[in-house]
C-alpha cells in the first residue's frame, strides 16, 4: 500500500479552532502510514519491521522511509540487530512519540467538538 | 498565495476518519499481541470441570493427575487459540510480540513445574493451588507486559488469588483453583474477546 497523499489531507488547514488552544497540527504524524506506525507502537512495547509491514499492509520501501522520518523526529527508536545471520529491526515508541500521538488525538477530537458546536 | 480553506464538514469528516483509522490500527495491533480471549474462556471452562472432577483433596495422586491433565489441555487450547487469532489478524504466531510473550511466560512456568514436583514429593500438596496461581500470574504478568493492559492486569489478579490461597491454607484448594483458573480466565477471556478481537 503506497502512502499517497489524499486531497482531503492536503486541504487541511494547519491551525485548529480556538477551542483547542490553536495548537498546530503535527504534520509529521498527519500522514496515514506514520500515524499507523505510532498507533501500532502505542499498544506494543516494540514491533519489528516485519510486524509493522504486515500490520499496516505496506511495502518495505514505504515503511522504511516513513519510519525513518519518525525516528529523525525522535518519535520512535530504531534498534538494529542480528538474529543468527538474519538482520532484525525493532521499533519502539518514545515518550515524545507518545505525547505527539496524544496531542494529535486531542487535536482531532477538538476539531470534531468544535464542528459539532457550530 | 494562501491555500483555499476547505469546508468545515470536510475537516470534521477527515478528523473522524483519522480517529477511526487510529482505533482500527490500535485494535489490530492490540489483538495481535493479546492472548486469545475465546481460548481463555474455554480454558476457564475446562478448569471448572477439572476442579469439580479433582475435588478438594490436594494430597493425592488422582488430584494431581487431573490438574496436570488440565494444564496440558489448557496449554493446547492456548496455543490453538493464539494460532487462530494470529492467523485472523494476518500476523505470524511467533513474530516479535508472540516470541516476547513466550519468553516472559516460560520461566515462571518452568519454576512452577519444578516446585510442583518438589512440594508434592515433600507431602506439601496443600501449597500447590497457591503456588500454581501465583506463578501462573507471574508468567502472564511478565509475558503480557508489552501487550494490552488487560493481560498484565489478569496476571496480577492471578497473583492475588495465589497469595490468598497461600494465606488461607485451611480453605479448600479447589475453590481457589476454580475461582482463579476457572473464574479469572472466563472473566478476562470475555473482556479480551469483546475488546481485542476474539
Amino acid at each position: 500500500m503506497a502512502a499517497k497523499p489524499n486531497k482531503k489531507q492536503l486541504a487541511l488547514p494547519i491551525a485548529i479552532p480556538a477551542a483547542s488552544g490553536a495548537q498546530k497540527l503535527d504534520r509529521l504524524i498527519h500522514e496515514r502510514l506514520r500515524l499507523g506506525i505510532l498507533s501500532a507502537l502505542s499498544v506494543n512495547e516494540t514491533l519489528t519491521f516485519n510486524d509493522l509491514k504486515k500490520l499496516l499492509d505496506t511495502t518495505d520501501g514505504n515503511l522504511s522511509v516513513h519510519a525513518r522520518k519518525l525516528e529523525e523526529a525522535g518519535y520512535v527508536l530504531c534498534q538494529k540487530s542480528f538474529e543468527g545471520r538474519v538482520p532484525k529491526t525493532q521499533y519502539k515508541l518514545t515518550a515524545a512519540g507518545r505525547r505527539a500521538l496524544e496531542r494529535y488525538l486531542d487535536h482531532m477530537e477538538a476539531l470534531i467538538g468544535a464542528m459539532r458546536q457550530k | 498565495m494562501a491555500l483555499p480553506r476547505p469546508e468545515p464538514v470536510e475537516i470534521h469528516a477527515h478528523a473522524m476518519d483519522n480517529l477511526r483509522y487510529i482505533r482500527r490500527t490500535i485494535e489490530r495491533a492490540g489483538s495481535f499481541t493479546a492472548v486469545p480471549g475465546l481460548g481463555g474462556v474455554l480454558m476457564g471452562s475446562t478448569a471448572l470441570a477439572a476442579a469439580w472432577i479433582a475435588g478438594p483433596r490436594t494430597a493425592n495422586l488422582r488430584w494431581l493427575t487431573v490438574w496436570l491433565a488440565e494444564a496440558i489441555v489448557a496449554l493446547l487450547i492456548g496455543i490453538l487459540g493464539a494460532a487462530v487469532k494470529s492467523r485472523r489478524a494476518g500476523m505470524p504466531l511467533l513474530s516479535g510480540p508472540g516470541r516476547k510473550f513466550v519468553a516472559g511466560f516460560a520461566p515462571a512456568m518452568i519454576a512452577g513445574v519444578v516446585l510442583s514436583a518438589v512440594l508434592f514429593r515433600a507431602g506439601l500438596g496443600e501449597l500447590l493451588p497457591g503456588v500454581w496461581l501465583l506463578l501462573y500470574g507471574a508468567a502472564v504478568l511478565s509475558g503480557g507486559w508489552a501487550s494490552v493492559r488487560v493481560v498484565p492486569m489478569m496476571g496480577a489478579c492471578f497473583m492475588a488469588a495465589g497469595t490468598a490461597a497461600l494465606i488461607w491454607l485451611s480453605a479448600p484448594g479447589d475453590v481457589f483453583l476454580a475461582a482463579g483458573f476457572g473464574g479469572l480466565h472466563i472473566l478476562f477471556g470475555t473482556i479480551i474477546a469483546i475488546r481485542y478481537g476474539g
